[in-house]
């Protein structure tokens, strides 16, 4: 699996790629959502 | 000539940035939290900024070469943890929790939230007196690349880049600390994504890429230069280490959670959640968040994996043995196998990963000073801020003088600072932060007994167990004759601190709020959630 030797490896390479394009889609979706201390420096 | 016209260049655009922040900041709530109207994508590159540093690429991007593409995992934390999590569950409530009861600082913000002067003045202290360290750490890093880069004296080139770095942070504060690592955070895109596309290009694209990196494990000249890592359970560049072996330890339990974990509760960058105006411009910075911190971490881990094939096909040796150490990889790296233009961009974008971290670190140290530890009872912010900035005056000279004596007592001084200070913040503050956050009933009593579990259990690990540190601090050597007490052939020398300490930390918190029976006046409580559903 692109050319990496373990199972293990995979997983991070592939969740690394897929937590960035969460991150992504969440902001798309949120992007419009989530909306006196008048109290020489 | 180039370079200096780059430098030059990159050093005026700096300037206005910083005279720009200074210019904006009116009064205290701008020098603390740009009064809380950062917009979102400042924010975010500020954040990521100010999380990479210097060492998180050349010192973690050498430890991949050392370890491989196992070192991943820390990025997916990285993303996973360090933003999705920090930014919608820690953010969205430490931005409103910290408006309600008006916190300026990430020890203000805990202080306040548990009515404990205690709490503000012993987390400003922990900060004041660790985070030098850690300071002086990222600053090692800048200074020996600006010494390779541009030829310059290393001690000359650590003074001159405090100062410039201590110069905009004096005047100008967060505004021009978050403009600045704005700025230095789009070029750190740029020069890292030209980096990876240049490393995959010249190896023949992704999977063969990898696929010679996977077969150089497979050569007998390799496994001999190897031999002594494979002992330890190391098993090619491509694969994870032998389950529970010495190096497995060292990955998942150092590297993995030490800093993956850690991140939670760093004081430098909690306090960016309470710069911006609302939780619509949270939801708008993870997006940038993300990207930027799988193009800082993702790409130094797999460059310094890959460096492996090009020193290997070049000097028929691995990375770690033709460039003498981890840490001097990605140097010799860039300096052997990466087109001549190129290396002024990755020396500006080098610069910039030092400087918006050290920013931010002594900004954090001169609030801690100003605001929670000598001003916390100030009711005048004309005070505060002199006492703020004459704090920051003592972290910078005391930052400087560890910068020119940590290299000659700790011989791996950027790792072991790093992870020093990631994991005391980590033990001392995580359950009591995600507590002031989540749990209403916490006491201040199981607030601050777990606190202060948490930084002594981490602190007597790193002295007495955990090996990196403990032979690097002496103490046990000192008392004991030995640098970790639990025996040479025992594994438990391997386990972070971070993973007991913040144990420690959790189940003492439990057990004392169990015990403990006096709760948070009702009104307080109502006014720090005030607005949250």
């Amino acid at each position: 699996m692109l050319g990496l030797g373990d199972f293990g490896i995979f997983s991070a390479y592939a969740l690394c790629i897929l937590s960035m394009l969460g991150c992504i889609i969440y902001g798309i979706f949120n992007w419009n959502k989530g909306n006196d201390w008048d109290k020489d420096i | 000539m180039v370079q200096i016209i780059v430098i030059v260049v990159y050093l005026c655009i700096l300037a206005t940035l910083g005279y720009l922040g200074y210019s904006k900041t009116k009064n205290t709530k701008d020098y603390y939290l740009g009064g809380r109207k950062i917009h979102p994508v400042v924010m975010a590159l500020s954040y990521g900024a100010t999380f990479i540093s210097t060492s998180a690429i050349v010192g973690f991007g050498g430890t991949a070469g050392v370890f491989g593409f196992s070192l991943l995992w820390l990025t997916f934390l990285n993303i996973f943890l360090g933003i999705f999590i920090a930014f919608i569950f820690f953010g969205k409530r430490t931005r409103r929790i910290g408006h309600n009861i008006q916190a300026h600082t990430f020890a203000e913000f805990l202080g306040k939230r548990y009515k404990s002067k205690f709490i503000q003045r012993f987390t400003g202290v922990v900060i004041f007196l660790f985070m030098p360290i850690y300071a002086a750490a990222v600053m090692i890093g800048a200074a020996k690349f600006i010494e390779t880069g541009l030829k310059i004296d290393y001690n000359i080139a650590l003074f001159v880049f405090a100062i410039i770095v201590a110069t905009y942070v004096f005047f100008g504060g967060i505004k021009s600390v978050m403009y600045s690592d704005a700025f230095q955070g789009t070029l750190m895109i740029v020069g890292m994504s030209i980096l990876l596309v240049v490393v995959y290009w010249k190896l023949g694209g992704i999977t063969a890429a990898h696929q010679q990196l996977t077969d150089l494990f497979k050569n007998s000249e390799v496994l001999e230069q190897t031999k002594g890592v494979q002992a330890g359970g190391f098993q090619g560049w491509t694969s994870m280490p032998a389950l529970f072996s010495k190096n497995w330890w060292t990955v998942i339990s150092s590297i993995v959670m030490g800093v993956g974990i850690g991140v939670l509760a760093q004081p430098q960058l909690a306090v960016r959640f309470m710069t911006v105006k609302s939780d619509r411009d949270l939801n708008r910075a993870i997006p940038i968040g993300g990207v930027f911190i799988f193009l800082m971490t993702g790409v130094a881990f797999i460059i310094g994996a890959l460096s492996n094939v090009f020193f290997f096909n070049d000097t028929g040796n691995i990375s770690v043995v033709a460039a003498g150490n981890a840490d001097s990889i990605i140097p010799k790296f860039l300096d052997n196998f990466i087109p001549e233009w190129f290396l002024t961009v990755f020396l500006v974008v080098l610069l910039s990963a030092g400087m918006s971290t050290i920013s931010s670190q002594f900004h954090a140290i001169g609030t801690a000073v100003g605001r929670d530890i000598i001003g916390i009872d100030d009711k005048n912010p004309k005070k505060a801020m002199l006492i703020t900035r004459f704090g920051m005056l003592i972290a910078i000279a005391f930052t400087i003088l560890l910068s020119y004596e940590l290299p000659n007592i700790w011989s791996d001084s950027i790792a072991i600072s790093t992870a020093l200070f990631f994991g005391l913040c980590c033990a001392a503050f995580l359950p009591m932060y995600f507590g002031a956050l989540y749990f209403k009933k916490l006491t201040k009593t199981a607030a601050i007994s777990g606190m202060l579990a948490g930084f002594s259990s981490s602190l007597l690990w790193m002295m007495f167990v955990h090996t990196k540190e403990s032979k690097a601090i002496k103490i046990s050597n000192l008392l004991f004759g030995t640098d970790t007490v639990v025996g040479e052939n025992s594994i438990w020398q391997f386990v972070d601190p971070i993973i007991i300490a913040l144990s420690v930390s959790i189940i003492v918190t439990i057990i004392v709020q169990i015990a403990s029976k006096k709760e948070l006046p009702k009104e307080h409580i109502d006014e720090c959630f005030d607005g949250i559903k």
